[in-house]
């Protein structure tokens, strides 16, 4: 067996979190406001996610943050029972999903108040908002009609 | 596309090299390194000092610096990396029978060294062994900030996501992952180097412990310790070398608009995904078919993922890749399509893919532990998320 300080002496103890940037500032200060905003693609009018400067379709760099209506489905999903990350690990069992938006863009996050064994495919969800820190408001989802 | 310049049957793996594999072989991965470097030049008849080219994987640990301290100062003339860890196990040897069929070198060393086992972890830089992604930084640049926040952390439960969207779409289910664990824990059986040897029984599976939902333990490829190595020269001089040669008869690589991360994967067609591109792209190199295929090796880091594989490469229609594995369909032994005959990551050890190209080359020379009759063309898939590559090896 190799011999040297062991593994847990570098684990992350806190939640990773995204690095602000000019890239993502626009979609953090929208969902610090309570509000899910996309990249919107001016000429070609698609929806793109996550945020980058150019549309994927047709390679314009103009393009404005639109407003989602918030909602979609389940598109896939897991439970993580770990292993994880010690910040996650009070929260085991936990979901994540992939939600398809009414936009057309898919959203990895979590459904909030919902138990293992009520998650399922094309789930009707809708965005809410958990605020870290200053600079950081996540997006979660709760189920709804 | 223009062919004249094509690498179809350029090059070939002269030699194969590997340590023991295990849990935790205490030696670090450059002495691993090493260590199957010298078994792969030993197995090719050659001096490590002729190897004048080197193809690695960019996560690679020990770098070219390192190994022309230890392999006697070789005069390397071409070297280069892949990028994104096992979807690259296969393009390795795509970047090496590049350089060879233009001449670039001559002698191609191509390896990995991994220390994965639960007690190998040595220091805090994610590729120093251990699981990498317990060694995340707080805070994220990358596009992982976009899932890693929200509790997906790591490639098994991104994995876990794909693989519940497949049964979803097509209900695949536990038995076929089944299906596939235990025909590869059937071949580590016979195979002496393989870390898993215990019998493995469809209620074993279905017991195992859930870990990302739909991935059991049985699900989930192993982690090791090991490091694996080849030798790849000219067809031409692979001839006059001590083994067989095995062929690269044709190869391919593919990166795709629509990157693993999960918010853009599910965004692309069918005909877009990088391993289909690659089947394509492959098929057509090596004017062969899928049916032609003697044995397949596929990026087993999780059975699901094998299944997925079937069909992109044209094995099974598509959504029946579980059927397919069904009934011994991936056995050694009167299987549809031999898969992984050495117990693949799931069963032998996770070499990042390296150790399933060693068998590959195996069944080309006839020596497998289930050695697959009239085995003459064998297909090597890299990992089949995106980006991606393949090759097909064939006898001499």
């Amino acid at each position: 067996m190799a011999t040297g300080p062991t593994r847990e002496t570098y684990l992350t103890r806190d939640l990773p979190l995204p690095q602000p940037s000019l890239d993502n500032a626009a979609f953090y200060a929208a969902a610090a406001r309570g509000e899910l905003r996309f990249q919107r693609c001016t000429p070609c009018r698609r929806f793109r996610h996550y945020p980058r400067p150019v549309c994927p379709y047709c390679l314009s760099r103009d393009f404005s943050w639109d407003l989602s209506t918030g909602r979609g489905t389940v598109y896939t999903w897991t439970i993580v029972r770990g292993p994880t990350l010690p910040a996650f690990e009070d929260e085991l069992p936990y979901n994540v999903v992939d939600v398809l938006m009414d936009e057309g863009v898919h959203f990895v996050s979590q459904v909030l108040g919902c138990e293992p064994d009520e998650i399922h495919a094309g789930m009707p969800v809708e965005a809410t908002f958990v605020a870290v820190d200053d600079d950081i408001t996540l997006v979660k989802f709760r189920r709804c009609a | 596309m223009p062919t004249a310049a094509s690498i179809r049957d350029q090059a070939a793996i002269a030699g194969i090299g590997q340590t023991r594999f295990s849990k935790g072989l205490g030696m670090s991965e450059y002495e691993m390194a090493v260590e199957a470097i010298f078994a792969a030049c030993e197995d090719a008849g050659i001096s490590p000092r002729e190897i004048d080219g080197l193809v690695r994987y960019d996560m690679e640990q020990t770098d070219e610096e390192q190994l022309l301290a230890v392999l006697g100062n070789p005069l390397l003339r071409f070297f280069a990396g892949t990028a994104w860890g096992g979807g690259g196990s296969a393009s390795v040897l795509v970047v090496a029978a590049t350089a060879i069929a233009a001449g670039m070198a001559e002698t191609v060393l191509v390896f990995r060294s991994r220390a994965r086992g639960k007690n190998s972890a040595y220091g805090k830089d994610p590729k120093q062994g251990g699981r990498y992604w317990e060694k995340l930084a707080t805070s994220l640049p990358g596009l992982n900030q976009w899932h890693v926040p929200q509790g997906l952390v790591s490639a098994f439960q991104e994995m876990a996501m794909l693989s519940m969207r497949h049964r979803i779409e097509y209900g695949t289910t536990d038995d076929h992952y089944a299906d596939v664990a235990i025909a590869f824990r059937e071949h580590a059986m016979r195979n002496p180097n393989a870390v898993m040897r215990a019998p493995l029984t469809r209620a074993d599976h279905h017991a195992s412990r859930m870990i990302s939902d739909p991935l059991r333990l049985y699900d989930c490829n192993i982690e090791t310790d090991g490091a694996v190595a080849f030798i790849v020269t000219t067809a031409e001089r692979a001839r006059d070398l001590r083994q067989p040669p095995a062929v690269i008869l044709a190869g391919a690589m593919a990166a795709g608009s629509h990157h693993i991360r999960l918010s853009t994967m599910f965004e692309r067609s069918w005909e877009e995904d990088s391993p289909v591109r690659v089947a394509r792209q492959l098929y057509e190199m090596a004017g062969v078919k899928p049916r032609e295929i003697g044995a397949a090796f596929f990026y087993d880091f999780f059975t699901s993922l094998v299944i997925i594989g079937l069909e992109q490469y044209g094995f099974a229609p598509r959504g029946e890749g579980g059927p397919f594995a069904a009934d011994g369909g991936l056995s050694w032994q009167g299987g549809r399509l031999p898969c992984n005959t050495n117990g693949g990551q799931l069963s032998e050890a996770f070499i990042h893919g390296f150790n399933n190209t060693s068998e590959a080359v195996r069944q080309i020379r006839g020596t497998s532990t289930a050695q697959v009759e009239g085995c003459d063309l064998v297909l090597v898939a890299g990992g089949n998320t995106d980006p991606t590559g393949a090759v097909i090896l064939r006898r001499a």
